[in-house]
């Protein structure tokens, strides 16, 4: 059997073109047909992930997940579907129309036009854009700007100050993420997302893991979840900036939530795990798209663990951890990473050496990170914590 | 290479119709009964009092500055990342002091003390 994608994207345009449509539009309609398929996939996987996460919460924490709604509880997203389409929208008085009504779908959109430019195969790409790396970071910068509009327009003091810390925690997190994202881009010598993919040999999570933990601590502190929670805090600032939505527009918010979770999954199996590539994925491209989406799965299961076994920190522990370690981390990092790269590659080092000492430089730079941090903390906590003179009754002065 | 422009375009198009759309279907079948209690703001059941726009905390606007120099940064990077490989040796030492220049800004930053959140 023939490669399935290529196959149906052939019995398409020859239906098309039977019908006497010029080639260009055959393949713009081939286009509009694929970018509604992925998006529909995405909603779909995103209700699959809603009852996964569930479950897998209620198994860590020591209990069942749902499991009324159905066999296992399967059900219980299409009956959420359903409630949060019946409920009434309420806006409060005093909020500015445009901006309330916009901002979700504000939200769901950057989430979304994120996945344009993945590639899922070997030659089954949407938009494979010399700039993809660079329209990534441009369009995640329009999530912020949806929350900022939520808490604005809310009319709500509560609101706008949990807006205000989110925005404040997510443009502080943009940094590290864009600097390790620069590794792989490097590496490749490309920002396009198709050859990042294809020149990992191996996965680049062996070349530059420092790059990949920084990623993902960076992108999971954008998602917000925990332990980077504190946008959705709810004993602390109620519900943050979407306190005064209900219904749909609160939903996707929600939707946005997991999706970007997901998403971030996929972009960490892109940029460091070879994205589509894996045993036989060049001949049949069906099976690239698999590993694809089981490498996203596992990150974003990944990102689960960690979330339901850590607890919340606080803000200013976060921006501390953000300014004063993962920046300076990151961009010793790139200055090693970059000088290695190009002086091993005007000496023509053989591709296993080359390997060894980026893995080697990655785990030196991180030792060597922790222990200075570990030492600067150990003497602030010296002078802060250093036991103070305290009164004793007398009589007891000798104990 | 414009065809790839033209699949963003839509894409773009069809990631914003397809949540309107999403939102749109309560408008009709959500029932809808305002009532002044129910639209007032929330704050815990208590009454709101005051002015709702507080006073704007400088430290975000600190916090805003600072990304915006290292943004700026990151996207002279960008170039520099892509083409390391075509370009001469001491290309990299070029880099470095860039990096190293702006380094040393937020360093400065750092024990001036406006990064910690007051």
């Amino acid at each position: 059997m023939a490669d399935l994608i290529n196959l149906i994207e052939n019995w398409i345009s020859n239906i098309l073109l039977g019908w006497g449509l010029t080639e260009s539009l055959a393949v713009f309609i081939l286009q509009v047909l694929g970018s509604v398929l992925v998006v529909i996939v995405c909603f779909v996987i995103v209700i699959a992930l809603i009852w996964v996460e569930r479950k897998i919460a209620g198994r860590i924490q020591d209990r069942f997940g749902p499991n009324r709604a159905g066999p296992y509880g399967i059900f219980q997203s299409f009956a959420d579907i359903i409630k949060i389409f019946t409920k009434e929208y309420i806006s409060p008085v005093g909020a500015e129309k445009g901006l309330f009504n916009i901002a979700p779908v504000l939200a769901m959109f950057s989430v979304l036009a994120i996945w344009a430019v993945f590639p899922f195969a070997i030659n089954v790409v949407g938009g494979d854009i010399h700039v993809g790396v660079l329209y990534i970071v441009a369009i995640g910068a329009f999530g912020i700007l949806a929350i900022l509009m939520a808490g604005w327009s809310s009319n709500n003091r509560y609101a706008l100050l949990g807006a205000s810390r989110s925005v404040a925690m997510l443009i502080s997190y943009e940094i590290p993420m864009i600097i390790s994202l620069l590794v792989p881009v490097l590496l490749a010598h490309s920002m396009k997302l198709s050859v990042i993919v294809e020149a990992q040999m191996p996965w680049n999570i062996f070349v530059a893991p420092l790059a990949a933990l920084i990623f993902g601590i960076s992108s999971m502190a954008e998602v917000g979840k925990a332990p980077f929670d504190l946008l959705e805090a709810e004993s602390e600032l109620v519900a943050g900036y979407h306190t005064e939505y209900s219904g749909m527009k609160f939903g996707m918010f929600y939707v946005a939530e997991f999706l970007h979770q997901f998403t971030v999954g996929a972009l960490m199996a892109i940029f460091f795990l070879g994205g589509w590539t894996g045993p036989l994925a060049v001949r049949w491209p069906i099976l690239g798209v698999f590993y694809f989406y089981g490498k996203t799965f596992f990150i974003y299961l990944v990102i689960s663990w960690i979330r339901l076994s850590l607890p919340r920190i606080r803000i200013d522990q976060m921006l501390n951890l953000n300014w004063r370690f993962l920046i300076p981390v990151s961009f010793i990092n790139l200055i090693a990473v970059a000088i290695a790269d190009r002086v091993m590659l005007e000496f023509e080092i053989a591709r296993w050496i080359y390997v060894v000492v980026m893995f080697l430089l990655n785990m030196l730079i991180l030792v060597a990170a922790l222990t200075i941090a570990e030492r600067i903390e150990k003497a602030v906590e010296r002078v802060e914590f250093s036991p103070r003179p305290v009164a004793v009754p007398p009589g007891k002065e000798s104990k | 290479m414009l065809t790839n422009w033209v699949y963003i375009g839509v894409f773009l198009i069809v990631a914003v119709v397809v949540p309107l759309v999403a939102v749109l279907i309560p408008v009709f079948i959500a029932p809808k009964k305002p009532s002044t209690r129910k639209e007032e703001i929330y704050e815990c059941g208590i009454e709101t009092k005051g002015n709702i726009r507080i006073q704007f905390k400088s430290q975000y606007y600190i916090y805003a500055l600072i990304f915006l120099i290292f943004d700026i940064e990151t996207i002279f990077l960008f170039p520099w990342a892509v083409a390391l490989g075509n370009l001469p040796l001491f290309a990299v030492v070029e880099g470095v002091i860039f990096i190293v220049i702006l380094f040393a800004g937020l360093v400065y930053a750092m024990r001036k003390g406006v990064l910690a959140w007051s």
